[in-house]
């Protein structure tokens, strides 16, 4: 395991100096384009109907109920990840609101912590581990069916599957029902924000560097725990060849 | 916070004037919190009377058209998401550039309004970042939980005007950039086709 995450945090593929720090560095685009196209028309045929076709089917409450249950399910690789990185407030935080929506929020299905007041969950995941470690986010990479992500996020997708301590404790098919949830409260989104997701894979100019674009930037700021990103100022942009005052014309 | 407002204004006054000695020697009166935070209040109070007003879709883009035409700094976004290309535009390029493009976005988010009526936009606090003013503001719409929107405020045009929006770390102009971008390459680089392509999209 060692072994293999100093191969994790060094795999990450360093930007070259030159490379804007504001965008997103892709060396591997022509392939990462190949899969956005499968990604695209798997959306076309499949997503983005039977997404539509559940949120039509499914009444809002239940939709809601699900994406509840399928996120409690994930708070135990939080706990996991905060204790990885050093934040033990947040894995206490975790770990009370897990308890207290296991228990009188019936298994997740309700909320009851949000509604007690308590802190907000971290969501923490082991990409956002590695960012805390030093790692580089890498060669910015589209994957199949999951769709955008980073070398590092990847990797991090990868050993969470192994540090959610509910994939040990859970025998099948019990198991499974936060796979099912998971796959089913990502339908329902695909439904619910439908136009939002239709401007940036159907309506943009180029979908493949609006969906890396807008990634990178929200992603950014999850890992930094919501804190925002490292935005330059406009003002300051030499993009006129004269010092002159663009407000002067 | 309301506590003891004077010495806290004072001494912010203070570390304010001694930092813009040094960073801006041309700038006569720095932008403060309450200027900043005055500006977004105008935003909210139009997009909220907007999003109430059940007017129809293509009056609600008019509407959104004036709004950003009066409190964003249009130049700036417009000029900073053409990026390095802005450089070789002609100064009537520019202009008309920034014309299509404040048509455009008004297009292109006015259309969003829909799923803002019936909600409401708080203003709920303001801090200074880097060389600007960053005003946070609270979205509440039916049916979904709250969000914030971070209004970045600049006096820099010589006019306190925002010069950008953030939803969960996603800026709208660095994702315009890539958009225009993307638009300039697919016309071969031309700014006028570019432009052309402008005034049909949103």
């Amino acid at each position: 395991m060692a072994l293999l995450l100093a191969f994790g945090l060094a795999a990450c593929a360093k930007a070259p100096a030159s490379h804007s720090p504001e965008e997103a560095y892709d060396p591997y685009e022509a392939s990462n384009r190949e899969v956005h196209a499968l990604n695209q028309s798997l959306d076309r045929n499949l997503v983005r109907p039977a997404g539509k076709g559940y949120a039509a089917f499914m009444p809002d409450d239940i939709e809601d109920a699900i994406g509840r249950f399928a996120f409690n399910l994930s708070i135990p690789r939080s706990v996991v990840n905060n204790v990885l990185q050093g934040n033990m407030r947040g894995a206490t935080e975790d770990s009370y609101r897990f308890l207290v929506n296991s228990t009188v929020g019936l298994l997740g299905l309700f909320d009851p912590a949000t509604e007690m007041r308590m802190p907000e969950a971290t969501d923490a995941d082991f990409g956002q581990t590695l960012h805390v470690w030093g790692a580089r986010e890498g060669a910015y990479i589209e994957l199949p069916v999951i769709g955008p992500s980073n070398e590092r996020d990847t990797f991090g997708i990868v050993v969470d599957l192994f540090t959610n301590p509910l994939s040990y404790l859970l025998d099948d098919p019990e198991s499974y029902y936060g796979t099912v949830a998971s796959v089913s409260s990502g339908l329902s989104n695909r439904g619910r924000y439908s136009d939002t997701i239709d401007s940036i894979l159907y309506e943009s100019a180029d979908s493949y560097a609006q969906a890396k674009s807008l990634y990178t930037q929200n992603r950014r700021f999850e890992v930094k725990g919501g804190s925002a990103g490292a935005l330059s100022d406009p003002y300051d942009a030499p993009f006129s060849n004269t010092l002159k005052d663009p407000y002067d014309e | 916070m309301t506590s003891n407002p004077l010495s806290r204004r004072t001494l912010l006054a203070t570390g304010a004037a001694a930092g813009l000695v040094a960073a801006l020697p041309l700038s006569a009166v720095a932008l403060t919190e309450p200027r900043a935070r005055d500006l977004i209040d105008k935003v909210v109070e139009d997009i909220n009377r907007v999003i109430n007003s059940s007017k129809s879709q293509s009056a609600m883009i008019n509407e959104f058209e004036r709004i950003f035409g009066r409190y964003a700094d249009v130049n700036i976004i417009a000029r900073s998401t053409l990026g390095a290309d802005s450089r070789r535009a002609s100064a009537a390029q520019m202009r008309t550039f920034t014309d299509a493009f404040e048509g455009y976005i008004a297009r292109k988010y006015g259309k969003r309004f829909r799923e803002f009526i019936g909600g409401m936009i708080e203003v709920k606090g303001v801090r200074q970042v880097k060389s600007w003013h960053e005003v946070r503001a609270q979205v509440v719409l039916r049916g979904s939980s709250p969000f914030e929107v971070l209004f970045l405020v600049s006096d820099r045009s010589g006019r306190d005007l925002f010069f950008d929006l953030v939803i969960e770390g996603v800026s709208l102009r660095l994702s315009e950039r890539t958009e225009i971008g993307s638009m300039l390459d697919r016309n071969g680089g031309s700014i006028d086709g570019l432009i052309n392509d402008l005034r049909r999209a949103g």
